[in-house]
């Protein structure tokens, strides 16, 4: 059985096939890239999967459980972490407090607790800190720790964002466009920090991504699409050699 | 200029970051306490409404300025809080049980509107608040057989623990007061654990928080139950204050002025309740003071530019009849929030942070330090 499985995937608006009949599956431990031209669907996948849309049919597995019908917030108390397209950081708050919100699934504290800050309140308090301060620390984001978000450059927020998926220490990581919008050094730090989730965290990494020198450094396996349908699925010279790909990206 | 080197992950957690932190506040609990034994009696009363208004103020910043849901039915709240110590005393229910029922009854109102509340977002938030106050004023003045409907309910002298604390005495005032700081220590717990965290992710970007685990819906109707509770406990003190309440205490006004009391101090920081509260309590002596030397003040500087006594007159008059319009002070209301909002959307304590800074710095202040920060924006993406 495989780790995570998707199987005939759709999302449909009306009559806009936005995901059609997608099946995929990713290995523990791999670094699966999806591709495709603008509009192909590989945003809507992640959205699916992250429940912000919910799927027109087919059925979503991870570890061998069926998650289609979880809500939202249960998807990342199952270890699905994810980053957004377009920063979704929460603006007004610090570094520290951002990746704080990411550390949420694994609080077990009650309201009432905290309302006194009980020693466990604290506690508790003091072991998320400490993982938030080994992902400062992997990530190189020692300088901003308590610099408001709404002041920093977009590179660092890029980079904040993978940050606090990463303090919820998840099993499987959802990387939508890490590299877009970074200059070529940042998208190299990027691909190494790509390379070490999986390498040094044993984090699976399901990645949507248009800068194909970072897919071919990183990736295992590669998905392109287009129109929400698979074209081909392989190592990512076989993908990028397949001749509807070069269709969809050249024209035919 | 200090700089804070942080060796402990304590050092983050902690209330006060600096031992200055705990002379500063050291000395002003200090200056409080001693506060009723130097203060005339009108200005302790104005004391005791300043720490009223300010744990209400407290309350709207959770729901408004950390959570982001706007609110315009905090008097609602406040009026059941009021309202089941006015009912509950009238079977001799001691103080401390019916304080904590009119807090816990307030917030399970408040939960039973945030649902409702969960789908809406903005504008239309606020008209469903706005909704709710008005049922409740509606409900305060036709349920005659709990409420005594427009006539209103006497309440009898706070008794605690069996001694008589009437509302003008010291005790009462402290009574105030430990209600405010426990307010306030336990916002600033809440905001320093998961659950605070929850409330700010919530006001920045609904999809990121739910994409953590964060149960969206739980927390906003937790959000919406402390904010409604907290103001039941105010509307305690409240109705002891006054002694006496009935329905029309309880209107759009009252709400309007709690929103200013965040929007003018600040809806960042647990301090902008606290100074706002200062500010509208202090607003209305001063408007009265206006309203009442405002026309001898501008027909003495008529008279002096050479009006004679009779156009000197009749200025004073106009003047005065001017100052004494209906509505003339929710107008005043008005232009005050649409300056703040204008010229200074960090409020009152954003200035003071802006003041220190300048001296901090001295002589390298430049006036775009701020220029980023506004009052939060949600994002408008995915909702």
């Amino acid at each position: 059985m495989s780790y995570f499985r998707a199987e005939n995937l759709s999302l449909h608006f009306g009559g806009l096939k936005a995901v059609d009949a997608v099946s995929f599956a990713v290995e523990k431990g791999e670094i699966l890239s999806i591709i495709g031209p603008n509009g192909a669907g590989k945003s809507s996948i992640f959205n699916l999967i992250s429940r912000i849309y919910r799927p027109t049919s087919g059925r979503i597995f991870f570890e061998d459980q069926d998650i289609t019908d979880e809500p939202p917030y249960d998807i990342a108390k199952l270890g699905i972490a994810r980053t957004f397209q377009n920063i979704e950081l929460f603006e007004n708050a610090t570094v520290l407090s951002n990746l704080l919100v990411g550390r949420h699934r694994h609080s077990t504290t009650r309201l009432w607790q905290e309302l006194l800050f009980l020693p466990s309140v604290r506690a508790n308090e003091k072991v998320h800190r400490r993982r938030v301060e080994q992902v400062i620390e992997l990530l190189d984001l020692e300088p901003y720790r308590d610099k408001l978000i709404s002041g920093l450059p977009y590179g660092v927020r890029k980079v904040i964002e993978l940050a606090r998926a990463l303090c919820s220490e998840p099993k499987l990581i959802l990387l939508d466009e890490p590299s877009s919008g970074l200059n070529v050094e940042e998208t190299d730090d990027m691909s190494f920090w790509i390379r070490d989730l999986k390498n040094e965290l044993g984090i699976t990494v399901l990645m949507v991504e248009h800068d194909m020198s970072l897919v071919n450094r990183v990736s295992d396996r590669v998905i392109a699409l287009n129109y929400g349908r698979v074209l081909a699925m392989g190592s990512p010279a076989e993908v990028q050699q397949h001749p509807d790909v070069v269709a969809a990206y050249l024209g035919a | 200029m200090r700089f804070l080197f942080k060796t402990d992950y304590e050092d983050d957690i902690r209330l006060f970051p600096h031992s200055g932190y705990v002379v500063t506040y050291g000395v002003l609990l200090a200056l409080l306490l001693i506060a009723p034994y130097v203060l005339s009696s009108y200005l302790m009363s104005q004391l005791v409404f300043v720490c009223i208004y300010a744990t209400v103020g407290v309350a709207l910043l959770i729901l408004t300025g950390f959570t982001g849901q706007a609110s315009l039915g905090h008097a609602a709240f406040l009026a059941i809080g009021a309202y089941t110590a006015a009912y509950l005393q009238k079977y001799n229910v001691p103080f401390p049980v019916y304080f904590l029922a009119a807090g816990a009854l307030t917030g399970i109102v408040g939960a039973l509107v945030g649902f409702p509340a969960l789908r809406l977002t903005g504008i239309y938030l606020v008209i469903a608040t706005i909704s709710m106050a008005l049922i409740v004023e509606e409900i305060l003045a036709r349920w005659e057989s709990v409420t005594n409907g427009n006539e209103g309910m006497r309440i009898k002298t706070l008794s605690l623990l069996g001694v008589t604390v009437p509302r003008d005495s010291p005790t009462f005032y402290f009574l105030c007061l430990a209600v405010l700081v426990l307010t306030i220590v336990g916002t600033l717990n809440l905001l320093r654990s998961p659950t605070g965290r929850a409330f700010v992710a919530i006001r920045d970007s609904e999809t990121a928080a739910r994409s953590m685990g964060i149960n969206v819906a739980l927390y906003k109707v937790k959000s919406f139950a402390i904010s409604a509770a907290i103001t039941g406990f105010a509307g305690v003190l409240f109705a002891h204050k006054l002694s006496f309440i009935s329905p029309e205490m309880f209107t759009l006004q009252l709400s309007i002025e709690f929103i200013i009391v965040i929007l003018i101090g600040g809806t960042f920081s647990l301090h902008g309740a606290v100074l706002g509260a200062i500010f509208i309590v202090m607003i209305d002596p001063f408007l009265t003071y206006l309203k009442d030397d405002m026309p001898g003040i501008i027909a003495g500087i008529a008279a002096t530019f050479g009006a004679g006594p009779a156009t000197a007159g009749n200025i004073q008059s106009k003047v005065a009849a001017f100052a004494s319009l209906n509505g003339l002070k929710g107008a005043i209301y008005g232009i005050i929030i649409v300056l703040f909002v204008l010229f200074e959307p960090l409020g009152l304590y954003g200035r003071w942070l802006k003041i220190k800074l300048f001296f901090q710095l001295f002589p390298l202040y430049k006036r775009a330090t701020f220029k980023r920060q506004k009052i939060y924006v949600k994002s408008e993406r995915n909702r």
